[in-house]
């Protein structure tokens, strides 16, 4: 089983994943890319909010101003080594200005979760023994950050110029 | 050991403030948690794996070898009477400075390493990095501040980078590793052009100086030269441009071989002028959000921690006299520095017999004595696995040499035939097919002979122990490729490869010899050289004039017979 931890706790996760030959359920939807290239307007139409899963392949730049209609974009890790999805948060923010939830799912460690959170993740699918005062450490072992990410952190260099 | 004679002199070099200090103290903790976690069995050692690699922990085939980072391959005596002491209490009693520049210690303990970090932090030491699919440590021409050929130090951008990439959470877990280096004259001893991504300090046609940035070099199976990915970029802009390289790699790489995720396989499949239109279309991006501008006032702040120090005015530029093995060592060892009766001093770690790049803790102290007397406190790693003693005065060199022949690190060899770059091999490592260092050995003791050695000239030898290439093989004048045939070690022969700026790929002779035929079969390839030079070639110039031809001849010639 998973959790989803989302702004610093437990949420519920609302979003229905569908099958790409499956029915579309009433409610909010998780569906793939090649799902949505097929049943785009219908689920444009839809009066309820639609989210995204992208493989670690699949750029989300390629969606072009389709982003804004998501509510969610779930980016996968197929294996915590697989880093892509570490450029594709930062475009996403930075670039495309997709101010929905980024979601991390699939195969990533404790240890990268700091990482997600700089480059503009915002909700993680954690397994069940993922507690809230791991989350919590995970984003505080670090202090201070030398480079700008997709968090508007202050870096070391601003830290100093302010001293 | 401290020789209470000797007062510790501290170089111009990088200093921590309180944030660099906070940042490594904080990642040392962070690691210290990481090692509990798998020891506890909470990480399994796939998940661990690229945890410690990314803190420059391996583990090999006896043991865990830690790599410390030597950034831009700049040390201090401080730094190295620490090296030393690590070694002494934690390791044989020896470290083994690498082709990255840094320091590796062979025989580390687990549970210890938390402590040995927390030492190295007290130094402004570290081993972020300096393993894994992320940026490596940043190297630089070990010459830099000291000669008159570079258009500025090059160090100071190699920090920024430094800083820039430590941690940098877009770039942690790349498809392969990243190896950048930096150099600012035409001279380049930093293989520059071999490396994933290189930064060339350059002046334009209206004297403006800037940066030239090169991608896609690389050693390993499959070796190429770097591509110029831009003639110019200009200084306020050089992070956004590497941060634009960065981005295109870790998003076009492939993942499903790792064979083939270099950024240089990138490059050579879609090809240069592709690579320069994404690349050239991320940098605007990253310069129009405008948040990695390099400020003026940030280069010059980093510049000044490296400001040239006092040299004395008024001394002669004469090269003191004191006999016949100093003056071969200052022909091969010693070289021009910028400022009048001052010189560079190569300190080859190849005297022959010796492991190429070995230092006991004892040498490491008496070195760090030297710095201090002699060299403001300085020290330079190679990548060519010697040291550099920056500053020293030319009227200390009979000095300094008379020590180094104490310590055995007194050959007149550098650049000649017996100053070979070995990787561990099969000794140590665990992706080795073949021993590198016996070979490494048995070569420099075939070739002992100094007068020998000064007739053949320059002639850079380079030995790996497996197709990775960590000996640099491809960029050899004579590379030597291990290979294992059915449990048998054998050496395959390359020709012609350069790692200087007129860096070329050598080419493979054709079967490789038996351990005990490869140092005869080189002297076969010598001897031709020797015989069919014309003036003033080097080996490498004979070779490219020849080709490979009369080299194979002569080398499987008697190996048959």
């Amino acid at each position: 089983m998973t959790k989803l931890i989302k702004s610093g706790a437990y949420a519920q996760d609302v979003y229905a994943p569908v099958a790409d030959d499956a029915a579309l359920p009433d409610g909010p939807v998780l569906v793939s890319l090649a799902r949505f290239h097929k049943d785009r307007d219908t689920l444009l139409a839809r009066n309820t909010p639609v989210g995204i899963r992208l493989q670690s392949s699949e750029n989300p730049e390629q969606l072009g101003q389709d982003v804004h209609h998501f509510a969610l974009i779930a980016l996968e890790f197929p294996k915590f080594r697989d880093g892509r999805a570490f450029s594709w948060a930062r475009i996403l923010r930075t670039r495309l200005g997709f101010t929905g939830e980024i979601r991390a799912v699939g195969d990533f460690l404790y240890d990268q979760v700091n990482y997600q959170h700089r480059v503009g993740f915002d909700a993680w699918e954690v397994p069940d023994n993922f507690t809230i005062e791991m989350f919590n450490r995970a984003l505080t072992e670090m202090t201070n950050v030398y480079q700008p990410s997709a968090d508007g952190k202050k870096t070391i260099r601003e830290l100093r110029a302010a001293r | 050991m401290l020789n209470t004679l000797v007062k510790q002199v501290d170089p111009n070099m990088y200093r921590y403030d309180e944030f660099d200090a906070q940042f490594v103290g904080e990642r040392v903790e962070q690691f210290a948690g990481q090692v509990a976690r798998r020891l506890s069995g909470e990480l399994t050692e796939d998940q661990f794996k690229p945890l410690r690699l990314m803190n420059g922990l391996y583990l090999q085939l006896h043991a865990y070898m830690l790599r410390v980072a030597v950034p831009y391959g700049t040390l201090s005596s401080k730094q190295m009477r620490k090296l030393a002491h690590i070694a002494r209490t934690y390791d044989k009693d020896f470290g083994h400075f690498t082709t990255r520049t840094n320091l590796q210690f062979n025989w580390i303990k687990l549970v210890d390493v938390p402590a040995i970090l927390r030492e190295l932090a007290d130094v402004e030491m570290h081993c972020i990095q300096t393993s894994g699919n992320c940026v490596r440590n940043v190297t630089a021409d070990q010459f830099a501040g000291a000669t008159d050929e570079e258009i500025e130090d090059p160090r100071p951008l190699a920090e920024i980078i430094r800083q820039w990439s430590s941690l940098h959470p877009e770039f942690v877990f790349l498809a392969r590793k990243f190896k950048i280096a930096v150099g600012a004259c035409e001279k380049d001893r930093a293989a520059l052009l071999y490396h994933d991504m290189a930064v060339q300090i350059v002046k334009n046609a209206q004297g403006r100086i800037g940066y030239k940035v090169m991608a896609g070099g690389g050693m390993g199976r499959t070796p190429y030269i770097a591509h110029v990915m831009s003639e110019f970029v200009e200084r306020e802009d050089i992070l956004a441009y590497l941060e634009a390289v960065l981005r295109v790699y870790n998003q076009d790489s492939r993942r499903d071989n790792i064979h083939k995720q270099r950024i240089k396989i990138l490059i050579n499949a879609i090809g240069p002028e592709e690579m320069r239109k994404r690349v050239a279309r991320e940098f605007d991006e990253i310069k129009r959000a405008g948040t990695l501008q390099l400020p003026q006032d940030e280069l010059d702040r980093i510049t000044a921690y490296f400001a040239p120090p006092k040299f004395e005015t008024g001394l002669s530029d004469e090269m003191p006299e004191a006999g016949t093995d100093f003056a071969n060592w200052v022909k091969t060892n010693v070289s021009k520095h910028r400022a009048p009766g001052y010189a560079i001093a190569t300190i080859t770690l190849k005297t022959p017999g010796q492991v190429p790049g070995d230092a006991t803790s004892a040498q490491m102290d008496i070195i760090a004595d030297l710095m201090d007397q002699f060299s403001v406190g300085e020290v330079r790693v190679t990548h060519e696995q010697n040291l550099v003693l920056p500053h020293v005065r030319k009227k200390d060199l009979p000095a300094i040499y008379a020590k180094l022949k104490e310590l055995d690190f007194a050959a007149p060899n550098a650049g000649l035939i017996t100053d070979i770059i070995a990787c561990p091999g099969l000794d140590y490592c665990d992706l080795a097919n073949a021993r590198s260092i016996p070979i490494a050995q048995t070569i420099a003791k075939k070739f002992e002979n100094l007068d020998r050695q000064h007739q053949i000239g320059e002639l850079k030898i380079k030995i790996s122990g497996c197709i990775n290439a960590c000996g640099h093989h491809h960029a050899g004048h004579i590379g030597i490729l291990g290979v294992d045939k059915k449990g048998v070690e054998f050496y395959q022969l390359v020709l012609g490869g350069s790692g200087a700026e007129d860096a070329s790929i050598g080419e493979i002779m054709g079967p490789g010899f038996g351990e005990h035929e490869i140092a005869d079969a080189v002297e076969r390839v010598v001897n031709v050289y020797i015989a069919q030079r014309k003036d003033g070639e080097r080996f490498l110039d004979t070779y490219r004039r020849l080709g490979m031809a009369p080299f194979k001849d002569a080398a499987y010639e008697k190996a048959a017979a």
